[in-house]
């Protein structure tokens, strides 16, 4: 990286320095134990802050009915809280929709660690405040250093208590300023005794621990070590936020490895905090090998507790797949740049024929860091509880006894057909290795006792006891048991083997599948469509999309087919729409809905929500589907916002058109109804007056006058609601069976006096078919392409209207002798208010040529103009598709 | 004796125009300017011809022609506004004996006028002359310069249904009811077809007809010349 380089402000710091515009500023008022006086001091604050003049308000205190502090709270504006009713028990839990509308500057939240009553929007109270500072709302609150998720563990320790309440990194890292409050240990005892530190019940049974010196002075070093961590941090960000140079770390990456072996959250805890001081990026993986056992569900579930804790820690979480597994991470470690690399401490007790992963790891790791920290035991409990031992395969066990008989029978047979005995070991060898293949492990070592057994009863010496004469057939037994597990492990491998490339084969045809799908739809509604059919299948449940409307969000897709939803669920929905997060049944946000939410977001914007539901209703995605789910929504996200792209670039092209048109029609309009106006307005005028003595033949004139200036009025008149409502889509033709002479025949009625000083020629082949049009429109065509004629050629020449029927189409033309249309300008003639310039201005609206044209493509055809026959005038084509048959009537005959 | 007209628009230039035009002409003229005031006072005056407004203030001017179908036989005729087919084809079906597209001239509604108050033809024993063409109802003969034309029955029928109301629209929908039932009014090809064969037979010039005059998407007329 070049100086420039390092100089330019780093893209991450800019962005996380601009993403706290517009929102409001947290403050943590932090201590190392309860009773230090948080709460205290942000009431002190909160009242420097209202003398101020500032607009600050209780949005939830504890007091614990300590006198101090409830003199503070008074003289405080304290919005009040929402009664919550839980199996019978009155709770008050902050009312976060009431503070939403009062929205104050600062509001003040106690206890940040908060779990809130179930039934309330969010699960903890620390996603009230988020949702607080989203809202532009500056929030103070409180927190002891106890509760932060990282911290948990050793805080644990130290103290030994289990802190359940936790508050997750990012909300602190995302802290504006934080204030430490801080006691010595003595002083604190010291209020303890006096009766003035108040505790909740569960800590009150572990206060002697505690509070005593040694803990208080631990958790004292933690909390200020935080805060300065903090300080540096932010010192940190800053210097990047404004390129200033400075001796910083180079983006490094911690990398944990998990397994479902061991309890994996203390290893995440330790690779965050790791990572923390190395102001890296971490990751946690785990690599999902195709030879080994499949994993016990005990072991799923730890695995997929430590990974989902990483991912809640701030971490990213991927299972990546390979053979071997220190191969594999390394290669990744390396990949990624990872500059360390936490392991797990072998496990104890473990008969490990050679190496375990965590010494070949250190041994190949080369410059990459491995730190091998001891993983915490598992808990008992839960493994008992879901019982270790897999429940016994019983089909596999008949099975084994099944082939046992088989092979007896067979041994039976070589025995009668004399063969020697060693034949007979091999049948049972074979019934051995067969159920290995097929049963596995429990099923094979059964199946090589039981053909032992067999074996021993019916063929050895003595027959028919089971008193073994020879050593040798003690061996056999040997052999037996140790082809059956040989064999069962191989074939086992290859089962998993196989499982696990069918599932990442699936995995991936799923994507691609959904990928083809919706990259071939083409309007929104099979996009749609599409995302729900698709989503549903792949989690055997229900699914569907939500899209905003005006207002609110709508259901817009559902498979299958949903029109409503719940209470909650809506909520629910809502909140993942405004919050781009994650909500719903399986997720920490309002968990109580059916339907669980996930925003479908671009790197653009948010286009919807997508909505999941289990076939059972307990159960929820699992980490995988989850996985799968979020690519899925991504690019469903990427399809929906490409139609509605597509939408968007037509409406902005609509747009520009629309302007162009407004501007063209007010000149036209200001042109075309003043003139005839200013000419009737003045022959009206003239006649009327007193002053001027008409004669009677002047009289007749101005007369005329008027009657042709309203009529070229009415025309153009005429045409503009046309042109309106062909544009507004009203002008649709009503098709019925039209004779081409007879609408001819009306225009050029219709066209009457106009048309007069022309020699008007018709020609319409005998063998014309009755058409499928629009009488009415086709004439207006006629009548317009007519009127142009006459008006653009000298009076006296030939206007010629010709029609014929040749196999493609209904071609036909009107044209004239007039000064023709330049090349250039011959496809602009239809444009809405369009005109040729020439220097005699003829008054027309430069709408008739764009009306013909829009009835035309109605009815399905096209129009262009050309230049006349041997290059003079003017050549108006039509082209009309060719009419179904006619149903015509029978011929009656002639009386 | 002199006609009575009553005229039906709530616009009150329309009105003034035609009453100076119409009394000009030697009619009486009576205005009403709402439908409800219009039916009122065409069952109180009895007029001898109605020009009905379609766009009323208070009610649909289809219904009023529909109201005074009910007891009423006077003529009346239909002003519209040009592109509502539907409408006038509606106005037609349910009674209205003419329409007239606005904006329109004098000449043309005196002529309708005329059209409308001439006594109802004697069902089957009129004779309609229109320039060369004389049309016998009654003995059910057509001649063109005075030598017969022969027609099909269905040509007949058809030149019938125009002739027993000459210089009046009629619509599709009526001539094909007339002509080949009920069952057929859909079938504007069938007429499509019949008044060509007529044309061919009858104009002088097919390509610009004026004897069976035709009004877009409406239906046709017969004309009278003289």
């Amino acid at each position: 990286m070049s100086e420039a380089d390092e100089n330019r402000p780093s893209p991450e710091a800019l962005l996380a320095e601009a993403r706290r515009e517009g929102r409001g500023r947290l403050k943590v008022f932090l201590g190392a134990a309860p009773g230090v006086g948080k709460t205290y001091a942000m009431l002190e604050t909160a009242h420097e802050h209202r003398r101020e003049g500032a607009d600050i308000v209780i949005g939830l205190v504890e007091t614990h009915g300590r006198r101090e502090t409830e003199r503070l709270v008074h003289g405080l504006e304290t919005v009040p809280r929402r009664d919550v009713e839980y199996r019978g028990r009155l709770f008050h839990e902050m009312d976060l929709d009431r503070l939403l509308e009062r929205r104050p500057k600062i509001v003040l939240v106690d206890e940040l660690a908060h779990t809130n009553i179930p039934g309330s929007r969010h699960v903890k109270r620390w996603q009230d405040v988020e949702e607080l500072l989203a809202a532009d709302i500056d929030v103070y609150t409180t927190l002891n250093i106890q509760h932060i998720e990282s911290l948990n563990d050793v805080i644990e320790q130290i103290a030994d208590i289990k802190v359940r309440e936790t508050v997750p990194d990012s909300v602190l890292a995302m802290a504006d300023e934080i204030e430490l409050i801080d006691l010595p240990p003595q002083d604190l005892i010291k209020r303890l005794q006096e009766g003035k530190v108040y505790l909740p019940e569960q800590a009150r049974r572990a206060v002697g621990h505690f509070f005593s010196p040694g803990t208080l002075t631990a958790l004292r070093e933690m909390a200020l070590r935080h805060a300065a961590e903090r300080v540096d941090r932010q010192m940190v960000d800053y210097m990047r936020a404004h390129a200033i140079a400075g001796p910083w770390p180079a983006r490094e990456r911690v990398l944990v490895c998990l397994d479902g072996g061991m309890d994996g959250t203390r290893l995440v805890r330790v690779a965050k905090r790791a990572a923390e001081r190395r102001g890296a990026a971490w990751m946690a993986v785990t690599v999902e090998t195709a030879g080994a056992f499949a994993l016990s569900e005990t072991a799923k579930d730890r695995l997929s507790t430590a990974m989902r804790l990483a991912t809640q820690l701030g971490g990213e979480a991927l299972t990546l797949q390979g053979e071997d597994i220190v191969a594999t991470v390394l290669a990744y470690a390396r990949e990624r740049n990872a500059t360390m690399v936490v392991v797990g401490r072998p496990r104890r007790g473990r008969i490990a024929l050679g190496k375990s992963v965590t010494e070949r790891l250190v041994a190949k790791a080369g410059d990459i860091n491995v730190l091998v920290t001891e993983a915490g035991t598992p808990p008992v409990k839960p493994a008992a509880r879901r019982g270790g031992i897999a429940p016994p395969d019983w089909l596999g066990h008949l099975f084994a006894l099944t082939v046992c008989a088989v092979a007896t029978a067979v041994a039976f047979a070589i025995d009668w057909a004399r063969l020697s005995i060693g034949n007979i070991s091999v049948a049972y060898l074979l019934a051995v290795l067969v159920v290995a293949m097929k049963a596995g492990l429990r099923p094979a070592i059964l199946a090589s006792l039981c053909s032992f057994l067999a074996f021993n009863f019916f063929f050895t010496e003595p027959r028919y006891t089971f008193t073994i004469a020879d050593s040798q057939n003690i061996l056999t037994v040997g052999f037996f048991l140790i082809a059956a597990v040989i064999v069962s492990n191989l074939a086992a491998r290859l089962r998993s083997q196989i499982r696990s490339v069918r599932e990442s084969a699936r995995r991936t045809s799923n994507l691609y599948d959904f990928g083809r799908k919706i990259s071939a739809a083409a309007t929104l509604d099979d996009v749609l469509w599409a995302v729900v059919h698709h989503v549903a299948n792949t989690i055997r449940g229900k699914s569907m999309v939500l899209l905003p409307t005006d207002k609110h969000l709508a259901i817009a897709a559902g498979y299958p087919p949903e029109d409503q939803l719940d209470d909650k669920s809506a909520a629910a929905a809502d909140w993942a729409w405004s919050h781009g997060g994650i909500a719903g049944r399986g997720s920490t946000t309002l968990p109580a809905a059916l339907w669980l939410f996930i925003p479908l977001k671009t790197s653009r914007s948010a286009v919807g929500v997508l909505g999941v539901q289990m076939l059972e209703d307990a159960d929820i995605p699992s980490p995988d589907q989850m996985r799968l789910l979020e690519t899925l929504a991504d690019q469903a996200a990427v399809a929906i916002e490409r139609t509605t792209l597509v939408a968007d670039i037509e409406t902005a092209r609509v747009a520009t058109e629309r302007e162009r048109l407004r501007s063209a029609l007010l000149s036209s309009l200001s042109h075309d109804l003043r003139t005839p106006l200013v000419s009737i307005l003045g022959a009206a005028s003239s006649m009327l007056s007193d002053e001027l003595s008409l004669d009677d033949d002047a009289r007749r004139d101005l007369t005329q006058t008027i009657q042709d200036e309203a009529e070229r009025l009415n025309r153009f008149v005429q045409n503009l609601l046309d042109m309106t409502k062909l544009g507004a889509g009203a002008l649709k033709p009503r098709v019925d069976w039209a004779d081409l002479r007879d609408i001819v025949g009306a225009a050029v009625e219709r066209a009457g006096r106009l048309a007069r000083a022309h020699v008007l020629k018709i020609e319409i082949a005998d063998d014309m078919p009755l058409l499928c049009v629009d009488p009415v429109l086709m004439e207006q065509v006629i009548f317009n392409l007519l009127d142009n004629a006459c008006k653009y050629s000298p009076a006296g020449t030939q206007v010629k209207i010709w029609a014929i029927r040749t196999k493609e189409h209904i071609a036909i033309e009107i044209a004239d002798l007039g000064p023709g249309i330049p090349a250039e300008d011959r496809e602009k003639v239809f444009d809405m208010f369009y005109r040729v310039d020439q220097a005699d201005a003829q008054s027309g609206t430069g709408l008739g040529l764009a009306i013909c044209r829009g009835i035309i493509e109605a009815h399905g055809g096209t129009i262009r103009a050309e230049p006349g026959l041997h290059g003079a005038g003017t050549c108006i084509l039509i082209h009309l598709p060719l009419p179904p048959e006619a149903p015509l009537p029978e011929q009656d005959p002639v009386s | 004796m002199t006609a009575h007209i009553l005229v039906v628009d709530d616009e009150p230039q329309i009105r003034r125009f035609l009453r100076i035009s119409l009394t000009a002409n030697g009619y009486r003229v009576l205005e009403a300017d709402t439908a409800a005031q219009g039916i009122a006072m065409a069952r109180e005056t009895r007029p001898d011809l109605l020009i009905l407004d379609l766009g009323l203030p208070d009610m649909d001017g289809q219904e009023v022609i529909t109201a005074l179908r009910q007891t009423m036989d006077l003529p009346i005729i239909v002003l519209s506004v040009r592109a509502q087919e539907t409408d006038k084809v509606e106005a037609l079906d349910r009674g209205a004996n003419d329409y007239l597209v606005k904006p329109f001239g004098v000449a043309e509604l005196m002529a309708r006028i005329r059209a409308s108050l001439r006594p109802r033809m004697d069902k089957d024993a009129a004779v309609v002359e229109s320039g060369a063409v004389r049309i016998d109802l009654g003995r059910r003969i057509v001649t063109r310069s005075g030598e017969e034309v022969r027609l099909s029955k269905r040509e007949w029928d058809l030149l019938a249904g125009l002739a027993r109301h000459p210089d009046h629209v009629r619509t599709h929908r009526a001539l094909l009811m007339e002509v080949w039932g009920p069952a057929h009014v859909e079938e504007t090809a069938y007429l499509r077809v019949y008044i060509n064969q007529l044309r061919q037979k009858l104009e002088e010039d097919p390509a610009h007809p004026d004897l069976i005059v035709t009004d877009p998407g409406v239906g046709y007329r017969l004309k009278r010349r003289d």
